[in-house]
């Protein structure tokens, strides 16, 4: 068990270089730094000063330690466009992409979880059907047109719901909120949607097929032999055992619906670290993509290492094996 | 006499197509054909968009900004000239539509050759060579797919548009895009076609090639790589759909094909700003053009998947 915990975060550890070396690379090769910080009229020797100020004349692996213990320290560089720490920036847009992303996924378990339980219990029904529809054409779709169509209908035709940004926030020091005001959580149910729409489907096509699948194994027939209720087999067997690629699959898609922000916020406005790193993109603000990329990464490898564990204590058979091993 | 040599002539491709397995299952499922048939007009309109869009949207003369956000001609105040209405420089949105297709197409198509040429010629020479050059591949490939391919499409668009920043927009943005969806897709190409390899690689005519001294690129290229094809075509398939939503998301988020040659989703990206003010045709026909264009091409992809497994047959 240790040395199973061990070895991953190694590999953590391993994967976190490597995507600090693709941002170091883009930090200091994709467009000169000095360039971007200084106006045209400043004379050469100022430049040169400010190389050997920022440490741009050092040897490579020199500034490639500094960069990442740096980046270690919360000193991700200043942004081009914005002249400000880009660690500020993206602390200041932090909160309302993870109540967005935390809501998305929420709504995602709780609607895809009965849907595929129920689509796998009543294979033939009408319900069943549509529900096999619907998530055809949330797969089938583009984030972005869901987005739009949910806006067109909701906010344009029948003006229910708030189209753009967060709704009034309520400031806790660092952390902005709008889980607090009405306006703020009738500004998250059409982003939220849009959002979750699509691991919704995912979620619910993976516990329908999880769910046959356990179905037809014989500890179910025994269990049905016992004479037990169908709510004791369904719930108490069936479901149980479906849990573990669902736990998987949720916990690699949290990190998938972090990025996939970048989409939603877009559309409604949201003023996240999606649309920041967007906005990045559009203007080549190298240090907030490069500080993005490593903040995503971080979070993909903390997901992975947490379901990695959890694995382990939901499946007995794994920590038997990773004791052998 | 002619009876037996007609029986003994090979079948044409044909009448081996109509022969097939595929084939059959292809007629049993209507929705399938439906499939196929839109996919196949999609096509054919993208493809002949000059001959049939009833304007020319790219041409600056024959616009009308008189005729701008003209609604669908069975609203009110529509105009049978332009059957699904125009947008605000007066372009003709069914137009749009034909030629937006065609570019969208262009780069589904174009990216999916790129992701499969990369990520086939990876996995042959992961599989084949082994060793670190396997190790190699396969790490990159690890940490890349931990990372949704809009965010790595969008991180190599950008970089590359700022190291080439001083090239025409127009001119490269296709080629960029192409690039960066292409990039973001290898990873699937180079495991299936890597796994495929490591099988291959220890029958006996591939010892055969390598005992007559064949070049280990030569066994590769012509004797392993038609063996590890199957796969990849079903890959392909749902990755074009994947692509066509790459494209347009990208397009509709302002990095991909600008709004002078617009595909699909700078069509959509025009129409939303216009969403408020009630003119819902500039974004909701090419939205539609995308969604069923998408959802064909998938049901296509889901069937051949299901149709060549030889498990569910």
């Amino acid at each position: 068990m240790l040395a199973f915990i061990i070895r991953r975060l190694v590999q953590s550890v391993v994967v976190m270089l490597v995507v600090s070396l693709i941002a170091f690379v883009m930090f200091r090769f994709i467009g000169d730094p000095v360039d971007q910080m200084v106006g045209l009229e400043t004379t050469v020797q100022e430049r040169e000063l400010l190389r050997q100020q920022l440490g741009l004349n050092d040897p490579l692996p020199l500034q490639f330690w500094h960069f990442v213990s740096n980046a270690a320290q919360g000193d991700l560089g200043i942004s081009y466009q914005f002249k400000r720490p880009v660690a500020d920036l993206i602390g200041s847009r932090l909160p309302a992409t993870l109540e967005l992303s935390f809501v998305s996924a929420l709504f995602a378990l709780l609607m895809g979880i009965p849907m595929g339980v129920y689509t796998a219990l009543n294979r033939e029904s009408v319900l069943s059907k549509l529900f096999l529809t619907i998530s055809l054409i949330g797969i089938s779709l583009p984030t972005f047109l869901i987005g739009i169509l949910l806006i067109f209908v909701f906010s344009v035709y029948l003006q229910w719901l708030p189209s753009f940004g967060r709704g009034k926030v309520v400031d806790l020091g660092w952390w902005s909120t709008g889980f607090l005001t009405v306006s703020g959580l009738k500004a998250l149910i059409l982003p939220s949607i849009t959002l979750g729409l699509f691991q919704m489907t995912l979620i619910m096509r993976l516990v329908r097929s999880e769910m046959m699948e356990v179905l037809r194994t014989d500890f179910i027939k025994f269990a049905r032999a016992r004479g037990l209720t169908n709510r004791a087999i369904n719930f108490g067997h069936a479901l149980k055992n479906t849990m573990i690629p669902v736990i998987t699959i949720t916990g690699l898609q949290m990190g998938a619906i972090i990025a996939f922000a970048i989409i939603t916020e877009t559309v409604f406005q949201w003023p996240g670290m999606g649309l920041l790193f967007l906005q990045a993109v559009q203007n080549v603000d190298i240090p907030i993509m490069a500080a993005y990329l490593l903040l995503i990464a971080l979070l993909f490898v903390i997901i992975n290492l947490i379901v990695d564990l959890l694995y382990v204590m939901v499946d007995p058979r794994i920590r038997i094996e990773g004791a052998e091993a | 006499m002619t009876m037996d040599s007609e029986r003994l002539k090979p079948p044409g491709l044909w009448a081996r197509v109509f022969d097939s397995d595929i084939w059959y299952s292809f007629t049993r499922s209507k929705v399938i054909m439906a499939a196929a048939i839109v996919t196949l007009l999609i096509f054919l309109g993208a493809l002949f968009a000059p001959l049939i869009a009833p304007h020319d949207p790219f041409d600056m003369a024959s616009l009308y900004l008189m005729d701008s956000l003209t609604p669908p001609m069975w609203e009110e105040g529509g105009n049978p000239v332009y059957p699904l209405g125009t947008d605000d420089q007066g372009r003709d949105i069914l137009s749009a539509i034909l030629y937006g297709s065609r570019i969208s197409l262009a780069v589904g198509f174009a990216s999916v050759a790129f992701a499969a040429i990369l990520g086939i010629s990876l996995g042959l020479l992961a599989g084949y060579m082994g060793g670190r050059v396997d190790s190699i591949i396969m790490r990159i490939a690890d940490v890349q797919l931990t990372f949704p391919s809009i965010l790595i499409a969008l991180l190599i668009d950008g970089s590359v548009r700022s190291v080439f920043g001083g090239i025409d927009r127009e001119q490269s943005a296709f080629y960029v895009l192409v690039f960066s969806i292409g990039l973001s897709f290898w990873v699937q190409y180079a495991r299936t076609v890597r796994s495929s390899t490591l099988v291959e690689k220890d029958k006996e005519y591939v010892q055969a090639a390598r005992l007559i001294g064949l070049h280990p690129l030569r066994i590769m290229a012509s004797h392993v790589l038609p063996n590890v094809m199957g796969p990849v075509l079903v890959i392909a398939t749902i990755n074009l759909a994947l692509a066509i939503i790459t494209e347009a998301t990208l397009s509709f988020l302002g990095v991909g094909i600008p709004s002078t040659q617009p595909s699909l989703g700078t069509l959509i990206r025009i129409g939303n700003d216009f969403l408020f003010s009630g003119e819902w045709w500039i974004a909701a026909f090419p939205g539609a053009a995308l969604a069923i264009l998408v959802l064909a091409v998938n049901l296509l992809g889901d069937w051949l998947r299901d149709a060549l497994n030889p498990r569910l047959r």
